[in-house]
């Protein structure tokens, strides 16, 4: 039956239907559904993993076993997965393994626009990219196809327009697929030098023919049009804006295998029109590749390679009419994203700035505490950088900025690969000062378990990592525990912590506002009569706050009772209860 | 027929998904080709927030680009002006006149613009603006803009009372039912 399909999901239903049965990711925007959906279907086992490079290890485990696994990830976590994955390029699998990666061009939810495709060239695999929902569901079977006709663990691109929309697809059954027997084989699983060497030739011939695949390939489809002047080359969301502003004269070529891309094919094509145009976000990956072989097209000229595209940057870049809408001679000011009413961070981070710190951050949603009016934080690189940098920074200075420099990391990141940066720091004994903000969930990505929470992806009880001991375990001694919302608790330890004269933990515990257990109290009101305007109130950036007719005013359908801006207020006008 | 699109813009947590998610069901089950876009991960926090709903016989684009849009719904005044430059000169905005201060303006580093339903007005956009608010509570939450919203929609539409109800009914939890679909009945003006 027909039906509308968020286009991650769909790539669950097409594991599904391919008889995936091993699923093992590490949440990230846009590519956190598939798993999740994945999740819901009984017949495959699902699991988050502590990050990303665990992830595709366990997954290429599973396939080495016989059975057909899956590995997600954002585009940033394929960094951290690049290792395994381009050693597993060379020993291939045994049953099929798709690993997806979402792109996240105009960085909608990321910290920068990397071209993945760069990734499947390098490690010399095969990678499709999928432009809608149903192709969601039938490249995830197609990849399971050719990654065990051709040994390889295949990519499967995403992009957000592609994950996060919603298109029509129609699901089928699901296939049995029988648990292939494992075999011993050293010459082939078993990458030390002499056995690789011999693995090595073994990719490039996998690469040609994949090649001679990709030339016939149905998912690479030559849409044929009646004019000769112009032919595009394009793939993902791109083929839909393409679509949409040329209309059905123009020959499109597109592409639903983006590596390694059909040379015959390409040159065919180009052979077919006067002037060829590729349509490409980010990179000029398939125009480069094109250039290669002596062909003559453009691209890059006409389209940046910075930020997504959409249908009227491809009008205006070929020269098509460009609706334009109504303009408002207004200044509108921007909207941007905020922590929370009641977010545990935020008093942690009050503390922070009022001791006029430096503060290494890391990736959540706690990297909002950068924004004001908090601006609380110096630099965010990735995943586990807080830790790793701190060390660096205090040892750079000769330990002058042990007492004034903090890291902060939440728990789900933390677990991620700060601890690893952790140990350095205890091993090679900084004076460094680490601050986890531990809120009982991976946040920004909406809501998902962690080995700190005590639960699986399936919701049912897990073992649960204690932070204190695993602390004290990779050598840290000076461990304590504060309430964010006790702003004199936090300052006080965080002052003795940074006076330590060796390496402290503090974890900074409290459940984030938003889950479902967590019991908020009655919201506060102003004293209006109390309130002197001092706007002392103000300096958290709480949502819930804002000044009305010369007065602080609590918007009670936001507020969460934390009780961090009455502590702030010296005229005790911020009461508890409604008015 | 050519696509018809539709943008339903507010601040993160307002409820926008719902919205989308009712519309998708209703078009598909009217056998057009539909897609629905939306934005996950950081500006749901608090942030302004779109969401993307186009239909007819085939689409291309999950997405909505400037001068495109005939209807933007708004489930906040400043979003709705934030984002006429996507509306086609023939297209209306229907709007909560609900407003909420972005943190700039909660900072006082920036004012919330004064007269906005007017001013675009003015700019040439024609422009339902209505306090979807205090009809969501006349049915029982601040919760519900969205159905009062959809409700004020469905008058530009014409699909009958019977339709909308049973994308209601596929959308939203039973126990909710009778809030929805009351507050849905309040924004039609039934």
């Amino acid at each position: 039956m027909k039906q509308l399909m968020l286009g991650n999901e769909a790539v669950a239903r097409g594991l599904y239907e391919a008889g995936c049965s091993f699923v093992s990711s590490y949440p990230g925007t846009p590519s956190t559904e598939i798993t999740e959906c994945a999740a819901k279907y009984r017949e495959i086992y699902a699991e988050w993993a502590p990050n990303e490079k665990v992830a595709v290890e366990a997954a290429f485990g599973a396939s080495l076993a016989g059975k057909r696994s899956f590995c997600g990830m954002k585009h940033v976590g394929l960094n951290v997965a690049a290792d395994p994955l381009f050693t597993i390029s060379y020993t291939g699998v045994n049953a099929g393994m798709i690993i997806a990666v979402a792109d996240d061009a105009g960085m909608h939810s990321s910290q920068n626009e990397q071209d993945s495709r760069n990734y499947a060239k390098a490690a010399k695999v095969p990678m499709l990219e999928p432009s809608d929902a149903a192709e969601g569901i039938a490249f995830a079977k197609l990849a399971y196809e050719i990654s065990e006709q051709f040994d390889t663990p295949v990519l499967l691109k995403m992009c957000t327009r592609v994950a996060h929309s919603q298109s029509i697809v129609e699901p089928s059954e699901r296939m049995e697929i029988l648990q292939k027997p494992y075999e011993k084989n050293p010459m082939k699983y078993i990458m030390m030098p002499g056995y690789a060497k011999k693995r090595h030739p073994v990719v490039e011939a996998r690469l040609e023919a994949l090649k001679d695949y990709a030339q016939t390939a149905p998912c690479n489809r030559w849409e044929k049009g009646t004019d000769r002047k112009l032919g595009i080359i394009t793939s993902s969301t791109c083929y839909q804006y393409v679509r949409e502003v040329c209309g059905e004269d123009v020959s499109v070529l597109k592409l639903g295998m983006i590596w390694p891309l059909p040379d015959n094919l390409l040159k065919d094509f180009c052979a077919s029109v006067d002037r060829v145009v590729v349509v490409e976000e980010l990179d000029g990956f398939v125009e480069d590749y094109c250039k290669t072989l002596d062909l003559t097209v453009e691209g890059k000229n006409l389209f940046s390679n910075i930020d997504e595209l959409s249908q009227n940057k491809i009008a205006a870049g070929l020269g098509l009419p460009v609706p334009e809408g109504i303009t408002l001679n207004e200044a509108i000011p921007p909207r941007p994203p905020v922590m929370c009413a009641g977010c545990p961070h935020r008093g942690l981070y009050y503390t922070l700035k009022k001791l006029k710190l430096n503060v290494i951050g890391d990736i959540g949603c706690y990297t909002l505490g950068a924004v004001a009016p908090l601006n609380a934080v110096d630099s965010v690189i990735c995943m586990g950088a807080s830790v790793s940098g701190i060390h660096g920074f205090n040892k750079a200075n000769d330990g002058k900025t042990d007492g004034n420099t903090v890291a902060v990391i939440g728990d789900s990141t933390f677990m991620h690969s700060g601890m690893t940066g952790l140990v350095n720091i205890a091993y090679n004994d900084s004076h460094s000062t680490v601050i986890i903000l531990d809120n009982s969930i991976t946040g920004m990505t909406g809501h998902q378990q962690n080995p700190t929470t005590g639960y699986n992806l399936k919701g049912d009880p897990a073992a649960k990592v204690d932070l204190e001991a695993l602390c004290h375990a990779l050598g840290i001694r000076r461990v304590c525990v504060v309430d964010p919302y006790d702003l004199a608790q936090c300052e006080r330890v965080i002052r003795e912590e940074l006076a330590a004269p060796e390496a402290s933990v503090i974890i900074s515990r409290r459940p984030c506002a938003l889950l479902k257990y967590v019991k908020h109290n009655a919201p506060l009101h102003v004293d209006t009569e109390k309130c002197k305007n001092c706007k002392a109130c103000m300096k958290i950036g709480c949502p819930a706050i804002s000044i009305a007719d010369g007065k602080a005013k609590v918007d009670a359908t936001l507020c969460t009772g934390c009780g961090v801006c009455r502590q702030l207020c010296k005229f005790d006008a911020l009461r508890e209860g409604r008015t | 027929m050519k696509t018809k699109n539709i943008m339903i813009v507010g601040v993160g947590g307002q409820g926008s998904l719902l919205a989308s998610k009712l519309l998708g069901k209703l078009l598909l089950s009217r056998g057009f080709d539909v897609k629905v876009s939306e934005v996950h991960g950081m500006s749901q926090r608090g942030g302004s927030v779109v969401t993307y709903v186009r239909y007819g016989d085939r689409v291309f684009s999950p997405i909505i680009d400037l001068g495109e849009a005939d209807f933007i719904v708004s489930f906040e005044l400043l979003e709705a002006a934030r984002w006429t430059q996507y509306l086609k000169p023939d297209g209306t905005i229907i709007t909560n006149t609900q407003q909420i201060n972005p943190m700039p303006v909660i900072t006082g580093a920036a004012e919330y613009p004064a007269a906005l339903a007017e001013k675009m007005k003015a700019a040439g956009c024609r422009i339902d603006a209505f306090d979807a608010l205090s009809l969501a509570e006349e049915a029982g939450s601040s919760k519900a803009v969205n159905l009062v919203l959809m409700g004020r929609l469905s008058k530009y539409f014409d699909f009958t009372p019977e339709e909308w109800k049973e994308a209601i009914v596929q959308s939203v939890p039973p126990k909710y039912l009778d809030l929805n679909v009351k507050a849905f009945a309040l924004g039609a003006e039934l």
